[in-house]
């Protein structure tokens, strides 16, 4: 973690909010947010990894399991986990821009809601070329 | 404090931290290879630039670029892993995001686990899991045959 606590020279206890990065507010819920979303991603590649290894059993195996993964249910699901990288990836440049650029940490709020828009923006038509197909199949369109 | 189950090396540290005079010279504290969490911590910042690219264009391609799970079969996969492109973009992602992943779970389970045993069971079936998954997912890289018969073609 990108120091967690601050040695202050002046000694004393921290004022909660301003100058302290990880605890309360923004700071905190982006680190818990990124914990969240690293730990999920590392289980999910863990089975990626498992179900992909079916390519080395037989075409049919492998076909077999990703035929269960193709309807709506899984299809959110995927659309949530790509979120969740997401999020990781841009908190992971924030963090690294904290630990190495002068003004990093100074900026660090802003630079959290900057990554929370570019987020929503890219998430938008991600999301929807993602679920394009189940909701066209749902709404009955044509497809 | 019982000072009788302090190791030596505890003593010391413990001694690093008693008020020294203000001109006394500086001490180095850190003995040599103890670099360990710095080097895991530099880790996991350089891989996580090149993961950006790696893992964000995997998700890009895969569930956007070329339709999503709807498209994927054997023969897809065949497809892909005809190029050595693919498949070192593959393996490299595959060390880099378990290598990096594992070593943030490694930060997670030293941060909750509470007794010595649960941190070292967990720790070992973490362990346990990316030797499985880094061998297993090198060895379906490198020995996978896309030419094999296929009835339903690509
Ligand atoms: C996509 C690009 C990625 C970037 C830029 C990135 C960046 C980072 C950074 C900078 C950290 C902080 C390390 C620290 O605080 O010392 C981190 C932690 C972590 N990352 Fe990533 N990462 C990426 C992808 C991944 C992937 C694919 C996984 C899962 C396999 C993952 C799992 C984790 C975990 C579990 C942690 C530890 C969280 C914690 O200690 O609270 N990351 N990542």
């Amino acid at each position: 973690m990108a120091s967690p606590t601050a040695i202050r020279p002046s000694g004393g206890k921290p004022s909660p909010r301003r100058g302290s990065l990880y605890r309360g507010a923004e700071g905190m819920w982006s680190w818990v947010a990124h914990r969240i979303t690293g730990v999920l991603t590392f289980f999910f590649l863990f089975a990626h990894v498992l179900d992909t290894a079916l390519v080395r059993v037989s075409p049919e195996s492998y076909d077999k399991v990703i035929e269960t993964y193709k309807n709506p249910f899984v299809n959110l699901l995927e659309v949530g986990l790509v979120g969740a990288v997401l999020y990781h990836a841009f908190n992971g440049i924030r963090i690294m821009l904290i630990d190495f650029w002068s003004k990093g940490p100074r900026y660090q709020r802003q630079m959290l809601w900057a990554i929370v828009v570019v987020w929503v923006l890219v998430m938008l038509p991600g999301a929807y070329f993602m679920l394009e197909r189940n909701i066209r199949h749902i709404f009955g369109g044509g497809a | 404090m019982t000072t009788a189950k302090l190791t030596s090396e505890e003593l010391s540290a413990a001694a690093n931290h008693a008020i020294e005079a203000p001109n006394a010279p500086r001490k180095r504290v850190r003995k040599a290879g103890q670099n360990f969490e710095m080097y895991s911590w530099l880790f996991m910042r350089l891989s996580g630039i090149v993961l950006v690219v790696l893992v964000l264009g995997h998700l890009f391609i895969m569930n956007i670029l070329d339709g999503g799970v709807h498209r994927i079969n054997w023969g897809f996969v065949a497809g892909r892993w005809a190029s050595p492109f693919w498949q070192m973009w593959d393996l490299v992602m595959l060390w880099l995001a378990e290598l990096h992943g594992a070593n943030g779970l490694r930060t997670v389970i030293n941060d909750y686990a509470r007794k010595d045993g649960t941190r070292f069971w967990l720790k070992v079936l973490l362990y346990a899991s990316v030797i499985l998954t880094l061998a297993l997912g090198s060895f379906v890289i490198f020995t996978f045959d896309g030419t094999i018969e296929y009835p339903t073609g690509n």
